[in-house]
């Protein structure tokens, strides 16, 4: 197996005893085929036990590990070591604060995602002994890039405008508030509204399309953004140009 | 010490954990439950299965077609009047999981699909595209957000169960952010914490399923069962592990070996069917004891390939063609291209058998209650048992739905009757936990390392508790398992600092794997036969009349667990051969 | 309590600097200063029209000045930009569901050209240009 010397430059935090981050450097034999992900892991067995991040599965689903890797939000364990030449420059991810080292505060994302009553409010109410509510293939298809949202919050690193605006509820959980107002089942469209056709909510958002690029699921919440504003839109010149007509 | 008051603490948010609380929570929303988790609910393992649940919803199959393919399936190591309560609420639970939103994946009159999965003997896993597990836990998650009842607390880690007056009465746990330890205390408590697969170095398990909830029942006397039944699943990629769902055969892929030869029909799966057509349970379709043991003796033939990770037979799809790969399969063609460089669509892809379930767990009875009252448990890291010597996928997820459910309703009833407890016996039990996890931080002078032991755990596990086992090996990992657990008493944490400090976390969780897997070389050495998941080189038949017994592992501080055994229950399946062969019909 | 956590200030007005993306989004946004420089340019030159054809002749004697035509490059530039970057995003903002199937991005995409063309053909037409 082919293996290679990587430098590693790792944003280091600890509130017990540095006042504020600083970089540390790492140089760790790694394996060609490696992601960033497993030189971390190999530096915190074999270096430096007191390194900090979150990570768990392995294969970009459970969207622990997202960081900055040379300044590109990234899930480590989908950052392949051979796609960086020299140092490699690995830090916690944006615009969330540092709990320490590589793992972030992320309490704002978690209480934002509840606001958008991210589950769905059946249009009509359904015994289970009943069975299922029927939806078609095309209207599985309508929403489910939506449904692959991992949380992995990189969307929210690579959004300029919630780096400036700390309120803006943010692309993932906008995106999941739609995901659930394009299905057939649902009928919570309106609840959600006022959360997320607000200022804070898709109003914040100037299109940069960042989130999108960096989704490491494809879930376009730039898309789902832009949607919910057409339709907001909409709704807003049906109500004041044309109140005779029901939503 | 701060103390969370709750009715009913649920340690553990993946999939049982979570469908626990929302059952707690709708059963009576007076109730005060807390959802504990050392991660957020969404980084649960759940997320990672792929190819679905399994439950009775076409009109050619039957409940007693299910209950069948799962006994017979787990070599009649079930209990069968648990898996007739799994198969019965199976299709309830999936239709629960609809209406709540999860996006299953469709037929063109828009009723949900099924898919084939080994051993089952009809079309009865509803899945969604290849992320099923994935969509089960985000609906769940999504879900429990509606109820206020349900307080969660991310990135707790439970150290100690609180057990006073001959019941359980809540626990320790440690805030990872802040390093604080606090005092749960709860009528009832309720371990959903997962299985225990790192304890294995080549696993599709995640790197936070270190046994934790096993380990904290096992330690507060509930034994844990059937713990040598330890399920490899045939197909993980060569270099990561990374699972490759069972649904990549379900769909038409085949396994072959280096002579392209499919070689399941040596091994009691045949005769060969055509290609792209699977058939129900035979071949590719054979459970995954079977197929993983047929690699097994292939490899010793020198049959399989050999890559730069060790020996691979290759698993076909191209067959399927890019339209279906993406429609059925797109997360295994993420993965194969992006891990391995290997396109499914365009070819074979090297696989190994891989660690992935444990079939064993805390011992439960079919209310999902332990022998410990007031402590109920549920998923992977209980045993109903209705998983017996081997799981059939698909089947997992639908336990620690109907299991989870009936963990929260169960635990439910109990504290409807429970006594309050004596807060200064239980405030000096938790004192004393704290006390443990103090010391850790005092301790100097210590020798050994925590991932210094965690590879020598894995490796003794690796080479004697694996597909086929045999005396020598496993009496060679009972004692060097019990020369890690006194070493590990001179493990000196590196960090000594409280703010989430993943150095203590992961000794923590070292302790935790370590009687894990003690309990599983212990059990699979007191099993002198061959069954399912456990195969003995030295007794390679099933011995009904001293073995159709769950073995059950009683922790002791100092010394090897003491192994004692219980009754199957069987209610109409009597034990008989597991035919697999496609000709038997 | 030792958690302190560490808030990583933003820059308020460099931060577009930190990611060629952000650069190239700043660029689509600017493009609006030229496209409204020469919206007001029309507005004026209507005026000047109006006025008589000696203001509109010095008008048009201005419109040769290489300032002026350094702007107008500039503008055209800008304007291009702003449309090829904002064509390419309509799939998101307007995707179109045919029975099960998405219409590809590039059919949404070709459609606004398309339709960018009539209408300059159109604007052509009126003016008198065929």
């Amino acid at each position: 197996m082919s293996e290679r010397v990587v430098e590693l430059e790792v944003l280091r935090y600890n509130p017990e005893t540095d006042s504020e981050p600083h970089f540390q450097r790492y140089s760790v034999s790694c394996e060609e085929e490696w992601v960033v992900l497993d030189a971390l892991n190999k530096i915190k067995e074999t270096i430096d036990p007191t390194l900090s991040y979150r990570w768990s599965c392995h294969m970009a689903v459970c969207g622990s590990c997202g960081m900055m890797v040379n300044g590109e939000p990234k899930l480590a364990c989908k950052a392949f070591l051979r796609t960086f030449d020299g140092v490699i420059r690995v830090e916690p991810l944006a615009h969330f604060p540092i709990e320490r080292d590589l793992v972030t505060v992320i309490d704002d994302f978690v209480m934002k995602l509840k606001r958008v009553k991210p589950y769905l409010i059946p249009k009509q109410d359904k015994p289970v002994s009943e069975g299922e509510y029927l939806q078609t293939p095309a209207e599985l298809k309508k929403y489910k890039q939506y449904t692959l949202c991992i949380n992995c919050m990189l969307c929210y690193a690579a959004c300029p405008e919630y780096g400036l605006i700390p309120n803006y509820i943010g692309p993932a959980a906008i995106a999941l508030a739609h995901r659930y107002n394009q299905d057939s089942r649902d009928g919570g469209r309106d609840e959600r509204q006022e959360e997320i056709a607000a200022t804070e909510g898709v109003w914040d958002c100037s299109f940069v399309g960042a989130c999108s690029e960096v989704c490491p699921e494809h879930v376009d919440p730039a898309g789902a953004i832009q949607q919910v504003k057409i339709k907001s839109m909409v709704d807003w010149y049906k109500e004041h140009l044309m109140p005779w007509v029901k939503k | 010490m701060e103390t969370v008051r709750a009715d009913v603490a649920i340690i553990g948010a993946g999939g049982a954990g979570l469908r626990a609380a929302i059952a707690l929570a709708e059963a009576d929303p007076k109730l005060r439950v807390a959802l504990i988790s050392k991660v957020y609910p969404m980084r649960s393992h759940t997320c990672a299965a792929e190819g679905g649940a399994a439950g009775v919803i076409k009109s050619d199959d039957s409940l007693e077609h299910h209950f069948n393919d799962t006994v017979g399936g787990g070599d009649w190591l079930c209990d069968q009047d648990a898996v007739e309560y799994l198969v019965q609420e199976a299709p309830k639970e999936l239709i629960q999981l609809e209406h709540w939103g999860c996006p299953w994946s469709r037929e063109p009159n828009g009723s949900v699909a099924v898919r084939p999965f080994g051993g089952m003997k009809k079309q009865r896993t509803w899945f969604a595209a290849d992320k099923s597990g994935f969509h089960i836990l985000h609906t769940l998650f999504q879900t429990s957000l509606r109820f206020p009842s349900i307080e969660r607390y991310d990135e707790y880690y439970a150290t100690d169960l609180i057990v006073d007056d001959g019941r359980c009465q809540g626990f320790t746990a440690i805030e990872m952010r802040s390093g604080q330890m606090k005092r749960f205390q709860a009528g009832a408590v309720i371990i959903a914490g997962g299985g225990a697969g790192r304890m294995f170095p080549f696993t599709t398990n995640g790197a936070i399923k270190t046994g934790d909830g096993m380990a904290l029942a096992y330690r507060a006397g509930v034994p844990l069962k059937d713990m040598e039944f330890v399920q490899y699943h045939p197909t993980g990629l060569p270099n990561t592990g990374t699972l490759l769902t069972e649904a990549c055969r379900g769909e038409g892929g085949i396994l072959v070996n280096k002579n392209g030869r499919r070689f399941l029909q040596d091994y009691g799966m045949g005769p060969e069917t055509p290609l792209g057509k699977p058939v129900f349970k035979t071949m590719e379709l054979g459970p995954r004891d079977r197929v993983s043991q047929a690699f097994w003796h292939e490899q010793k033939k020198g049959n399989m390939l050999p890559t730069k990770w060790g020996d691979c037979m290759l698993l076909d799809m191209r067959h399927l063609g890019e339209k279906t790969i993406n429609e059925r399969l797109p997360l295994v063609r993420d993965v194969t291209t992006s891990y391995l460089g290997v396109d499914p669509v365009t070819d074979p892809v090297p696989v190994r058998p891989v660690v992935h379930y444990m079939m064993g767990g805390i011992h439960t009875d079919i209310r999902a209650a332990t022998p410990l009252a007031g402590l109920f448990a549920a998923g992977e890291c209980a045993c109903v048992s209705i998983n017996g010597a081997n799981r059939l996928g698909s089947n997992s997820l639908t336990e620690l739905l109907v299991f989870g459910r009936r963990a929260g309703l169960s635990a439910a009833e109990y504290v409807r009757s429970a006594r309050p407890g004596n807060d200064a016996a239980l405030e000096a039990k938790a004192t004393a936990a704290q006390a443990r996890i103090r010391s850790l931080f005092e301790k100097t002078g210590g020798k050994e390392s925590t991932a210094g032991l965690r590879k020598e755990m894995m490796a003794t596990m690796e080479q004697n508790a694996g597909i086929y086992r045999d005396a020598n090996g496993l009496s060679e990992a009972c004692t060097k398992l019990g020369e890690l657990r006194h070493r590990y008493a001179e493990v000196e944490l590196n960090d000594k600092t409280n703010v989430y400090n993943t150095d203590l976390l992961q000794a923590l969780e070292l302790g935790s794997m370590l009687d894990c897997a003690e309990a599983v070389t212990v059990s699979a050495l007191a099993r002198t036969e061959s069954r399912g998941a456990h195969q003995r080189l030295d007794f390679v038949e099933r011995n009904d009349t001293k073995f159709l017994r769950h073995s059950l592992a009683f922790h002791h501080p100092a010394q090897p667990p003491r192994v004692d055994y219980c009754d199957v229950v069987i209610t109409t399946s009597q034990p008989g051969v597991r035919d697999y062969s496609g000709d038997h019909k | 309590m030792s958690r302190r956590p560490y808030v990583r200030e933003i820059p308020k007005f460099r931060w577009f600097f930190r990611q060629p993306r952000y650069l190239r989004y700043m660029a689509r946004e600017l493009s609006c200063l030229f496209i409204g420089a020469y919206a007001l340019m029309m507005v004026w030159g209507s005026k000047q029209l109006a006025d008589g054809p000696a203001t509109w002749g010095a008008f048009l004697e201005r419109l040769h000045s290489p300032s002026s035509i350094a702007f107008h490059v500039l503008a055209l530039g800008f304007a291009l930009y702003h449309t090829i970057t904002w064509f390419n995003l309509t799939p998101k903002a307007l995707p179109v569901q045919v029975g099960g199937e998405f219409v590809p991005d590039g059919v949404i995409v070709g459609a606004h050209y398309v339709g960018w063309g009539l209408l300059s053909l159109a604007v052509l037409y009126f003016a008198g240009a065929f």
